[in-house]
């Protein structure tokens, strides 16, 4: 059997003045009822270990972090513990477990980044040099999984779509599919034929380019730790957790809707949108309701937003689209 | 191929093996039954280092159906096992085993009612009638009821023949369960397969079995033109009446 939890305290993991300084961010947000500007802090990331504090300077005053409210919502933030235990990243294993047990053998540096497709700027890129020009932001989003559970997650990156516009993607992008490691050797997983490796992740253009949607390299202010997709993951707050794809190695931007891993795993489950939404069950089981993993028990369940809340920043994409055929 | 019960040559701790198995087996594996139970609270409480990791409520739910399906297995491999390696007396840890099945099960349907859904009965009901997985899992419950209930001694002598006519059912509900747990897979089913070629193993000898024997009763009833009686109901009867 593993350790007992470590009953951590968020505050003891996070960097104090990154804690102090997102409850004050918070508290502000709320106060608004909005969405506040994202803050800067400069970034070079350095190539670290997982779990080493990111290299970048941060000003507590300045403060980081976007929170989208969603009322009627247990907002704690996941520990540090729970986001880096109960992983579902199937190049490691099945098991919930086993990302954090085996995710430690993938190498991530050196670590090179193919950007290819419709844009101007195409071309192989060191994962450091291709990092240097962004600023880093934290954001903490709702994380909603296809199995019905979901979190509350700190993640530090960069905004997808500022990330994008540096290639400068042509009037014929009208995709943006990605491409996860393919390596064997240090991802156990990949040896079965569970899913068709490596595995690849898509987006519309127009939704790559929503504000929301963000490249990740860190965690409560730390390196990205393997198991929950280092050294460069997506992350779409408004889609299923599936659609985030991890270990990030290849962006192109495509003409045509790119295939994606789960869906052409199980099409009737899995859609190439994958939108969180109540109203569309996935065949065997209702997404009415989601576990949100550290609530007591007996209060487990809570109601699944459309959009897992984000309906506001986003509804705009799916406009006279049919959600239940789009799903 | 049921030996007669050996006699026992070497008494262990001054016990017949008639005596071995109230005092010593019986107890015995009474304990271990428990040990998963006695596990998943340990992790529950972190206790002795256990965890039931981040989500306890997804692994509680699932470490019950997956020990109840074990029992169903070690239920299903009593006959084959004392008859291969001709310990007769095995047929005695049957019933707990079976209960134990029971047990488990009501825990792993009780924990997805109260703790995954919070006692909402309109889902569970709504999941029962809509997730097929879920229906099929439901009816083997349901199925296991009437087991459970006539497993006294009092339950056995009433019903007589019927009696192992109905606990047949168990084949139905190894089935159920089985399937259940495929069902319920999302992708990788490896495990729920292995389970089937288990049970598809323990059923197969009953089929093969059961031929075997309807060969040699008819071979038998040629040369003596008599009424055998089952060698099945045979040994399930000398047991009982030990």
């Amino acid at each position: 059997m593993r350790t007992r939890i470590p009953r951590i305290a968020s505050s003891q993991i996070t960097p104090p003045e990154v804690y102090f300084g997102r409850r004050a961010f918070l508290a502000g947000a709320l106060a608004a009822g909005a969405t506040a500007t994202f803050g800067r802090a400069h970034a070079a990331i350095v190539p670290g270990r997982a779990g080493a504090p990111l290299a970048y300077t941060y000003d507590a005053a300045e403060s980081v972090g976007a929170l989208v409210h969603a009322p009627d919502q247990n907002e704690t933030p996941n520990t540090w513990y729970q986001i880096t235990n109960y992983n579902n990243y199937y190049e490691f294993g099945t098991s919930k477990t086993d990302p954090a047990e085996y995710a430690g053998r993938l190498q991530t540096r050196p670590w090179s980044i193919t950007v290819a497709g419709e844009a101007e700027h195409t071309g192989t890129f060191a994962l450091e040099d291709f990092l240097k020009p962004y600023a880093l932001e934290e954001r903490t989003y709702r994380f909603r999984c296809v199995e019905a559970w979901s979190m509350v997650i700190p993640w530090v990156g960069i905004p997808l779509a500022t990330m994008l516009k540096r290639f400068k993607p042509t009037s014929r992008a009208k995709y943006v599919a990605f491409e996860s490691v393919y390596r064997p050797s240090q991802m156990r997983g990949q040896r079965a034929p569970i899913l068709q490796w490596p595995y690849r992740e898509g987006l519309r253009i127009d939704e790559a380019m929503n504000p929301l949607a963000f490249m990740v390299v860190g965690l409560y202010g730390r390196v990205l730790p393997n198991q929950n997709g280092a050294p460069l993951r997506l992350i779409v707050p408004w889609k299923y957790g599936f659609k985030g794809i991890k270990a990030i190695v290849r962006i192109a931007f495509t003409e045509t809707q790119p295939p994606t891993t789960w869906n052409q795993a199980r099409p009737n489950y899995y859609g190439f949108y994958a939108n969180v939404n109540p109203d569309v069950p996935t065949p065997g089981w209702s997404q009415r309701t989601e576990v949100r993993i550290g609530n007591p028990f007996f209060h487990q369940r809570q109601p699944t937003l459309m959009f897992n809340g984000y309906g506001e920043e986003v509804a705009y994409l799916y406009q006279g689209m049919n959600l239940r055929r789009y799903f | 191929m049921t030996a007669p019960a050996p006699p026992a040559k070497r008494p262990l701790l001054g016990l017949s093996v008639e005596r071995r198995y109230p005092l010593i087996y019986k107890p015995a594996v009474f304990l271990a039954s428990l040990a998963p139970l006695a596990w998943m609270v340990c992790g529950l409480f972190g206790w002795f280092g256990c965890s039931d990791g981040v989500d306890p409520v997804k692994f509680l739910e699932l470490r019950c159906g997956k020990t109840a399906l074990n029992f169903i297995m070690l239920t299903l491999m009593i006959t084959p096992v004392r008859e291969l390696a001709r310990l007769p007396h095995l047929i005695r840890l049957r019933r707990m085993l079976g209960l134990f099945a029971f047990f488990y099960v009501l825990l792993h349907f009780t924990v997805y009612a109260v703790l995954d859904l919070d006692l909402n009965w309109r889902m569970v009901g709504a999941d029962i009638v809509k997730r097929p997985y879920i229906t099929v899992g439901f009816t083997a419950l349901l199925l296991l009821i009437p087991l459970a209930v006539t497993s006294t001694n009092r339950m056995m002598r009433r019903l007589g023949r019927r009696w192992s006519r109905l606990h047949r059912l168990i084949y139905l509900i190894a089935a159920l369960g089985v399937w259940h747990f495929y069902w319920e897979e999302k992708i990788d089913e490896g495990t729920p397969l292995k389970y089937a070629a288990v049970l598809a193993v323990l059923l197969g000898y009953r089929v093969v079995r059961s031929a075997r024997v309807r060969r040699g009763i008819a071979g038998r009833m040629r040369a003596l033109s008599g009424r055998p009686e089952r060698k099945k109901t045979l040994a399930c009867d000398t047991q009982r009446s030990a």
